[in-house]
């Protein structure tokens, strides 16, 4: 029986009459790289909101490591009228809606489909700055530089990781001055800098060349055994989805069509039907 | 690295303490009355407001507008806790009210309690407030501002803050003494020492792990919280800290004009900073205390003849009338918001690299030179 990292069940997220994630239920195992793909407008994105906090879903449960992170019900906090599937299942329960950064601080990191880097600071100062959640200093201790040792500590530590993503010699560059394809790895890397435990990548291989995709895919494997991460993701292109990933979710319009090894899900009938229509 | 830090940080060490030398020999040579004086004072003063300002604006990105108010608070806070009480009750300043506060306390107590009563006020207003982005919480700010002012002239609270009248006759810059020697602090040097620890406090805020994550949070307020960065708590922890050095600004302007009252900490106060701010640079700490002080000179000394009928010189009293000066005033403003559109400054701050080059290279220059030496 293997373990649990993630598990959505019967997640919904609604958006007036516009159900984008439908009655989604999933699960992620430890050590796994698993994808998530679908069309455009899937609802792939929203999914992955759902889990780090940006949206509060509808309907259904999110767990890390079978322990309840997000939960929410028709007649919780937000009254919203819905009335699919499951939406009798889960009232009464509590509601639990945190905000990113709780859940970051669990230990779910993620990255952007758009990048989202802060753009006055360097290479260096992005990753050090995603340090800030889990040092140990107050605000006093920071300023009055009495924490020093823990700051050093920091820099140290992000010194360490910039050298292991080769991307050290860029440290006292902007962020934005990168080429494309190492400003997508800076955002793995500040992720990896507020240890996590499963790692969310929204179209980490966006825009990227096939040669480039095949040296993130093994990228992400490597991370993947270096830090013992488990791996969710996003992604378009189907050689670095195939060739890299243990398990597929595939969603249409919000609702799983299917799920499988990559064998599988590129034989079924319903995912070919998704992607280039019924024929 | 390292070491090329470290000369610039030993060269912009001395340049302080520079300034500081020149402050006190000034007040020595000098007589007080002079006009220079209460440029420096009030440059110090507003430099201290501005920088705080420029916390929230420049490094948290929250465009807030209540920084009179909290000025307002701190003077009065001071103001009332410095007051001695023998003044307190007689009718001397509280005229109309039976004040209800019978201690008063050292300056240093004063100050300290300024900035605190505009911190808790800043946590309180924040709540609310600090939910609200971009040009909403700049409206809810100034609206609390105003709040404030009118609060702080209400008839009712009378006994305490003196209505809508003028508080006098606390603990002025003239009076500061060092406890136990007994020694003067020249007034100058009082506001520079004041405002200078409250700056340096902010610098080191700023470039500590605390000041990066208030920058992560301005840059791009998604990415901050998805690297757990609580944004809530950190946009009060910067609006709280930049209201406390406001209070202890306020106050420090209510020690320089010996009289304090609600109805001058209007909006056009703030207005007043913010130009300051933005002339300096929004992320700049050293572009606002440049700007502050060339906003008070200008204002306060150099351009004071074009309201008196003459100027560099020239007499010509049927233009130079009351109020020219505002006309030229708002001229350079506008010069130097074309010309420089990110203020003075930029997000830059002003460096002595260049002169930490130099340095290091006469050294490296003579190190050679001694190495050459027993060789040759």
């Amino acid at each position: 029986m293997p373990e649990n990292v993630l598990r959505l069940e019967d997640v919904t997220m609604q958006f007036g009459g516009v159900v984008a994630v439908n009655n989604l239920s999933l699960e992620v195992n430890r050590g796994e790289i698993v994808a998530l793909i679908g069309p455009n407008g899937a609802g792939k994105t929203t999914a992955f909101n759902c889990v780090t906090g940006v949206y509060e879903p509808t309907n259904g449960i999110i767990r890390f490591n079978e322990e309840q992170i997000v939960a929410n019900h028709p007649r919780g906090k937000m009254k919203k009228l819905y009335n699919g599937e499951n939406a009798k299942k889960y009232v009464g329960s509590k509601t639990i809606s945190p905000t990113p950064d709780e859940i970051t601080k669990l230990g779910i990191a993620r990255t952007f489909q758009n990048i989202r880097l802060w753009k006055s600071m360097t290479v260096f100062d992005n990753v050090l700055t995603a340090k800030h959640m889990r040092a140990r200093h107050n605000v006093f201790s920071a300023t009055l530089r009495i924490s020093y040792a823990e700051e050093k500590r920091m820099r140290e530590e992000t010194e360490a990781l910039l050298a292991e993503q080769n991307l050290l010699q860029y440290a006292g560059d902007l962020a934005v001055s990168l080429p494309y394809g190492l400003q997508r790895r800076l955002e793995i890397a500040r992720a990896l800098a507020t240890d996590p435990a499963l790692l969310l990548l929204d179209e980490p291989a966006a825009g990227m060349n096939p040669q480039e995709t095949q040296d993130l895919g093994q990228f992400i494997v490597q991370i993947k055994d270096k830090y013992n991460l488990t791996v969710f993701m996003i992604e378009h292109h189907m050689d670095l989805v195939m060739q890299f990933s243990d398990r597929i979710y595939v969603i249409d319009f919000g609702k799983l069509i299917c799920e499988g090894t990559p064998d599988v899900v590129q034989a079924d009938p319903r995912v070919i039907n998704a992607y280039l229509g019924v024929g | 690295m390292g070491k090329k830090n470290k000369t610039e940080l030993w060269i912009a060490l001395v340049a302080i303490a520079l300034v500081y030398i020149v402050v006190i020999i000034l007040e020595q040579t000098m007589s007080p009355g002079n006009i220079l004086f209460t440029v420096l004072k009030k440059g110090a003063i507003y430099s201290l407001v501005a920088v705080s300002m420029n916390l929230l604006n420049g490094f948290t990105g929250l465009f807030s507008l209540g920084q009179a108010g909290f000025m307002l608070i701190g003077a009065y806070t001071y103001a009332i806790l410095t007051m001695p009480v023998a003044v307190k009750l007689s009718d001397q300043v509280y005229k109309y009210y039976d004040c209800i506060i019978h201690f008063d306390t050292g300056i240093l107590v004063g100050l300290i309690c300024a900035g605190i009563a505009a911190a808790v006020f800043a946590a309180l207003i924040g709540l609310p407030v600090l939910r609200l982005k971009s040009d909403y919480l700049a409206i809810a700010t100034l609206g609390f501002a105003e709040i404030i002012r009118a609060i702080f002239q209400w008839n009712t609270l009378g006994p305490v803050t003196n209505g809508a009248n003028v508080m006098r006759e606390y603990k002025d810059l003239t009076s500061v003494v060092i406890p136990i020697i007994n020694v003067r602090i020249p007034p100058t040097l009082f506001v520079f020492i004041v405002a200078g620890l409250c700056i340096a406090f902010i610098v080191l805020l700023i470039n500590s792990s605390y000041g990066r994550a208030f920058k992560a949070i301005r840059d791009d307020e998604i990415a901050a919280e998805a690297m757990g960065i609580n944004l809530f708590r950190h946009k009060q922890m910067s609006f709280v800290i930049s209201s406390f050095f406001a209070g202890i600004s306020g106050a420090l302007l209510a020690m320089f004009q010996y009289t304090v009252v609600a109805s001058q900490f209007k909006s056009a106060m703030t207005y007043e900073i913010l130009l300051i701010v933005v002339i300096g640079g929004i992320g700049s700490i050293s572009g606002s205390c440049i700007a502050s002080f060339l906003y008070i000179a200008l204002s306060e000394w150099w351009l004071r003849g074009l309201d008196m009928g003459k100027f560099l010189g020239i007499d010509a009293p049927g233009i130079f009338r009351s109020g020219f000066r505002r006309f030229i005033f708002s001229i350079i403003i506008m010069v130097i918001v074309l010309f420089f559109s990110r203020g003075l400054m930029g997000d830059k701050e002003l460096s002595f690299r260049w002169l930490a080059k130099k340095l290091r290279r006469k050294r490296s220059g003579e190190a050679a030179a001694k190495g050459g030496g027993p060789n040759a």
